[in-house]
């Protein structure tokens, strides 16, 4: 399967108007020692693009979403932001790293540190910012995801949807040209989830270009301009979510779908 | 056979009952009166088995001779501060080698094998050897080589000696410690594009030293207690001191009286560093800063 290069100035299937190019991933693979986790990876998305991620436990979505971050480095294959191959030798990966921002199941606040330092460090320390100014960003932050209150509180004092919040707001506080989300109501209890969804589907409004990974499949039709169906380390199946929920070609991707639909989980983020 | 109703019942007592099953702590006004008899009889046992041993008398003439106490306390606590000064240098430089130790060890990557190949050669020596070796060695050795500009001075050998040992256990109190932060909280810090060296020191570290304050703690009381090991070396320290006065008035009373100094330095620091980790746990619990 080869990557269907994004096309210029079209609108997405959310309604959405896209841009250019903004990730080209090629022939990705990645093995955790003799488990081939990545299997031939392509998949190309334009700038304000929305991309949910689908698929079982183990199918590769988290790892392929820590591999564009260079979080894991990888066995075989290009990855490129912006025409920039980061994969390459001598990449300054620290630099990379601050334009694409990741939020994480688990939340992974610091623990040791108020909200707003959460928030402030990396704005601080990477992008050089005065104290004034680093709280400044983050207090804007904090007010439009309505955790202003929280700002001097520790984490571990918040609810699980607040903290996810926060990370969020921690990921934006650096600006981030690309957001890559990674199963991030998975941990959260179901009354929780709608506050965070809220916050993301505010994001693809404001023309942030995320990949998803998600379990919640309603949310992924309402936010997504296309759907990819992974399948044992490889893009088994691609298209606007219509095409996928509604009439999926590959027999894997109907048998997963369906296993969703009976555990439940097809309603909820739909009615946000 | 009991039924599986009476097993339920047993298995949930009341609020008093489960705390007597538990042994857990009285907070009545009945438990505070049996606890103090239950002191008093304990301790009254005790005293009057060593009050009533045949030697009391001369333990006591030997051990804690008011005369000789009063007149070696203020020589010995001058000594004292010999030692104060040993530990507060030797703890200072301590926690700076101990924490480069177990950062060397923990760096990734083939090319530091040589600098975590000398972490670990360096705490194996250092844990395996006597201290009273080490002191010796250093102390005497070194010195002994009379090589121009080398210090002979045995305050400086004492302490260095101190602090190569007990870099070596703090490192690997500091290691335990950042092994016990998760991978996540580095990926998520390296995430935002903090480098490997700003996510130690603003994210990992931080974490890691908070939760090893208490094993840390453990070791400078050690490191304390072994300043008196330099006044092998003839420097006039407590230890020493007490020698030299229990040598001058045949009374072994100047050694109580050390003993009374470091009790007195190192059980408040205990109750301190308890303090302080109660502190911070209030403070994380209430969210305030």
């Amino acid at each position: 399967m080869t990557a269907t290069p994004a096309p210029a100035a079209l609108i997405g299937a959310s309604g959405r108007k896209l841009g250019g190019e903004a990730l080209r991933i090629e022939g990705l693979h990645k093995s955790f020692g003799r488990l081939e986790v990545l299997r031939g990876i392509d998949l190309v998305v334009a700038e304000h693009e929305v991309v949910c991620l689908i698929g079982a436990s183990g199918s590769g979505k988290s790892t392929l979403l820590r591999c564009v971050n260079l979080l894991e480095p990888i066995d075989a294959g290009r990855v490129v932001v912006e025409g920039q191959e980061i994969t390459a030798s001598g990449t300054d990966v620290d630099r990379i790293r601050r334009r694409i921002g990741i939020v994480f199941q688990a939340y992974n606040l610091f623990p040791h540190m108020s909200v707003l330092d959460n928030v402030t460090l990396a704005p601080r320390k990477v992008l050089k910012l005065d104290k004034a100014a680093a709280r400044t960003l983050a207090m804007d932050l904090l007010e439009r995801f309505g955790l202003t209150e929280k700002a001097e509180q520790y984490p571990d004092r918040l609810s699980g949807g607040q903290q996810q919040r926060v990370a969020i707001v921690r990921a934006l506080a650096m600006k981030p040209d690309l957001l890559l989300l990674d199963e991030i109501t998975s941990a959260l209890d179901p009354e929780l989830v709608a506050e965070v969804l809220d916050v993301i589907r505010e994001l693809a409004e404001s023309g942030m270009t995320m990949i998803i990974a998600t379990h919640e499949m309603g949310f992924a039709r309402d936010i997504a301009d296309r759907v990819c169906f992974l399948d044992a380390g490889q893009i088994l199946e691609e298209g606007p979510p219509v095409a996928i929920f509604g009439d999926p070609r590959e027999e894997r991707t109907r048998q997963f779908l369906d296993r969703v639909i009976q555990a439940g989980r097809m309603a909820g983020g739909s009615s946000g | 056979m009991t039924g599986p109703g009476t097993l339920g019942q047993e298995a949930m007592p009341s609020g008093s009952r489960r705390s007597r099953l538990l042994g857990g702590p009285y907070t009545g006004s009945r438990g505070v009166i049996v606890s103090i008899i239950s002191t008093i009889f304990v301790l009254g046992l005790a005293g009057l088995l060593i009050v009533n041993a045949p030697g009391w008398e001369d333990f006591k003439a030997f051990f804690f001779d008011p005369e000789v106490f009063a007149s070696s306390w203020p020589k010995v606590l001058q000594a004292f501060l010999v030692n104060v000064r040993m530990f507060l240098v030797a703890e200072f430089f301590v926690l700076i080698c101990g924490l480069l130790l177990a950062i060397m060890r923990g760096l990734p990557g083939p090319v530091f094998t040589p600098f975590r190949g000398f972490a670990i050669i360096y705490v194996d020596v250092f844990r395996g050897l006597p201290a009273i070796l080490v002191v010796y060695v250093l102390g005497f050795g070194i010195p002994g080589l009379g090589i121009e500009g080398v210090p002979t001075d045995e305050f400086f050998w004492g302490v260095l000696s101190l602090v190569l040992l007990y870099s070596a256990y703090v490192s690997e109190v500091y290691r335990a410690g950042i092994d016990s932060v998760h991978p996540s909280q580095e990926a998520a810090a390296r995430s935002l594009g903090l480098t490997r060296f700003q996510a130690l020191r603003f994210v990992v570290v931080p974490q890691a030293v908070r939760r090893v304050i208490p094993p840390l703690l453990n070791d400078f009381i050690g490191l304390q207690k072994d300043t008196a090991l330099v006044g092998l070396l003839g420097l006039v320290e407590a230890f020493r001191r007490a020698d030299i006065e229990a040598a001058a008035a045949f009374n072994f009373t100047p050694y109580v009286a050390t003993a009374i100094l470091f009790l007195l330095l190192t059980i408040p620091l205990s109750r301190f560093v308890d303090w302080l980790v109660a502190r911070d746990r209030r403070r994380q619990m209430a969210g305030a800063r």
